[in-house]
């Protein structure tokens, strides 16, 4: 009894937090996408289907969204597996550390900083003067989808390597050395073992990766320049400039929902291929 | 080199062809020699150990055997190739991991027929399977091929491990302390099962181990190991009968050392006086010139505990008494001598009465069974 106790008291702040900033304004959020516009905005209750059927209006948002987030989270994986592979497996152990470090270093400075920094880089003064004067003609960088694609990728990079480092380094390396005692040679033991056995981390990382880019908002603001915008730039844009609640209700609950699918659909998947748990593949 | 070091007794297999050679392969990381010009050869279907105390160089012998680890120096040949440089996946060999070092993403089926699999073209599915199937009732797991290695038990997942070796029918099974983490009754039965399992294969096992039990009980020769070297090579009687020193001795089967100096030599009898005076014969085993340090060796079986003195027997006051079944443990404390351990059989304490500690009582042995050896 009194355990019980003492574990609902330690349980409580987490509840209550839980509670009181998700499920309750998710519950209002959810009611207000079924209101109304009031006349100078805000929101009038009602029950109307018409902002959901007002979506298409937003549909750019949502385009670039589920094209720029999955796209960028394949793109971080393709260039973290590589380096994390390395670290994990290549690097002498004296130099580890501080190479892990280098990697997070960037998460020292404001993402508001870097991407400042990426849109001098992108800009016309920047890497298209580059190529200009290089003989290659003149190329807009700054407020195209690369742009955008760039930024994220280079923001959330470390947030990939991370978690496939840590699967890569706890594999145990006897299990290699089985492979090749069995007769695969490098490549095949690298697709047969390590692949497979470092795709918790792959899960890992592209969720993280992958939810984070669905709401993303700042890199697409400053590096997409009002051309590349994302939902999260829609929301800002209705709740902020239009005030209208009700539709960026409806862009919110439609967004969740899109998150829901593919999450459950991406952890079917990897139950399916690699038998990892659902706790691991999310965490 | 080595040669002179087989001891005794090369049993009947001895004159098979070999199946695997080292012609003084050294193994130095940095400073550390951890193979140190090894020079041996294995025969066809032998179940050769390797013995020796972690850091001897045995592991370091697998794993050139086995491709994992490059020489410095020297050749390893197998089946009649200089394998010296060849890659470990590309050896006609297969081991048998510590800690099995099992695929856990892969069902025990999938773990068998991994090295199969790994033939190019690709293997005939059936066949493979009943290949498997073959080597699962092999290992007593038949029906097991769906599990999940990790709903295999520590004893199981051995078995696995063996399964997945001896599919491939390996030229050499290497077995790098395969029953280190089993608990002792499952130990003494893979140690049969194993044995069987050799005859039956006909497939030559080379096993590293720190347990000279396993050794003994198991293989047709032995190699003691110490510091990147062969000590001695023989079959397991002649380890235990012949050792050439007190290394050997010492780590085949427990045996008690009285130091001295060897003070008389003739040619295989000799006699060791102790720094007090008293003098033990002996046969001598392995070189020693007069005069020089020496140990006598008497194992514990070999000394009588009476309760009272005859000529030539020794006062000791017993200090402990283990019971073990079959047979006694005593350890004996001498005023001189030191402590010695003393192993008296069942029926042999039933007919004499045994002792409690305290009780005084008188040792002796009979010289033959004494044996002086160099003092390393």
């Amino acid at each position: 009894m009194q355990r019980r106790l003492s574990t609902w008291l330690l349980l409580a702040p987490a509840g209550l937090w839980f509670a009181v900033m998700l499920v309750l304004p998710l519950c209002f959020v959810v009611v207000f996408s079924f209101g109304e516009r009031a006349a100078a905005g805000g929101y009038v209750p009602a029950f109307t289907f018409a902002q959901y059927a007002n979506l298409p209006a937003r549909a750019a948002a949502f385009k670039n969204t589920l094209m720029l987030a999955p796209l960028g989270t394949i793109l971080s994986l393709l260039i973290a597996y590589p380096l994390a592979y390395f670290l994990a497996m290549q690097a002498d152990p004296k130099w580890r550390t501080l190479l892990l470090i280098l990697v997070i270093v960037p998460f020292w400075t404001s993402i508001l900083i870097r991407s400042y920094a990426w849109i001098f880089i992108l800009g016309g003064q920047g890497l298209p003067a580059v190529i200009d004067w290089l003989g290659f003609g003149q190329v807009r960088l700054i407020n195209t989808p690369f742009a955008v694609l760039t930024g994220i990728v280079y923001g959330y990079l470390p947030l990939m390597v991370l978690p496939v480092y840590v699967s890569l380094e706890r594999l145990d390396k006897r299990l290699l050395e089985a492979s090749a005692d069995l007769g695969a040679p490098p490549l095949r033991s690298f697709l047969q073992v390590t692949l497979p056995l470092s795709l918790p981390g792959v899960a890992t990382g592209c969720m993280l990766v992958f939810i984070l880019l669905m709401g993303e908002f700042l890199i697409p603001a400053m590096l997409g320049g009002g051309k590349v915008f994302f939902i999260g730039n829609a929301l800002v844009d209705l709740f902020l400039q239009s005030r209208n609640w009700a539709f960026g209700a409806a862009v919110a609950v439609t967004l969740v929902v899109i998150m829901l699918v593919t999450v459950s659909l991406y952890m079917w998947l990897m139950r399916r291929i690699g038998g990892v748990r659902d706790d691991v593949a999310l965490m | 080199m080595q040669s002179q070091f087989d001891s005794g007794a090369k049993d009947q297999k001895a004159n098979r062809p070999l199946v695997a050679e080292f012609r003084a392969a050294t193994k130095r990381y940095g400073t550390v020699l951890a193979a140190d010009a090894l020079s041996f050869g294995i025969g066809k279907g032998e179940f050769l150990s390797f013995l020796g105390p972690s850091g001897c160089g045995k592991t370091t012998a697998l794993r050139m055997l086995a491709g994992f680890e490059t020489p410095t120096s020297g050749e390893v040949y197998l089946d009649g190739e200089r394998v010296t440089d060849v890659p470990a996946y590309r050896r006609p060999v297969n081991m048998v991991f510590q800690h099995y070092a099992l695929f856990p993403h892969m069902t025990v089926a999938q773990n068998i027929s991994y090295g199969l699999m790994q033939h190019r073209p690709r293997p005939d599915r059936a066949d493979v399977a009943r290949k498997v199937d073959r080597a699962l009732d092999m290992v007593r797991l038949s029906g097991f091929g769906p599990r999940r290695i990790w709903e295999m038990s520590g004893g199981q997942q051995q078995r696995v491990a063996l399964a997945r070796a001896i599919v491939n029918e390996p030229k050499v099974l290497l077995l790098d302390e395969p029953l280190a983490a089993l608990d002792r009754k499952l130990r003494r039965e893979m140690q049969i099962e194993l044995q069987t399992l050799q005859r039956q294969l006909g497939i030559t096992f080379v096993l590293v181990t720190h347990d000279q039990e396993e050794a003994l009980s198991m293989s047709d020769r032995i190699c003691i190991m110490r510091g990147g070297r062969i000590v001695q090579s023989g079959s397991p009687n002649a380890l235990y009968d012949q050792p050439i020193s007190r290394y050997v001795a010492d780590f085949v089967g427990k045996s008690n050392f009285i130091d001295g100096r060897l003070t008389a030599l003739s040619a295989t009898e000799g006699q060791i006086e102790t720094p007090v005076g008293q003098r033990f014969a002996g046969r001598v085993s392995g070189a020693l010139p007069l005069g020089s340090k020496a140990v006598l060796s008497i194992r514990p079986e070999q000394i009588d505990l009476a309760k009272s003195a005859r000529t030539g027997a020794e006062a000791v006051t017993v200090i402990n008494r283990i019971f073990l079944g079959e047979h006694t443990e005593y350890l004996v404390r001498h005023a001189s001598l030191g402590d010695l351990l003393v192993l008296v059989a069942r029926q042999a304490e039933a007919s004499a009465g045994s002792f409690a500690p305290g009780d005084a009582g008188f040792i002796s042995w009979a010289p033959e069974t004494g044996l002086i050896l160099p003092q390393d």
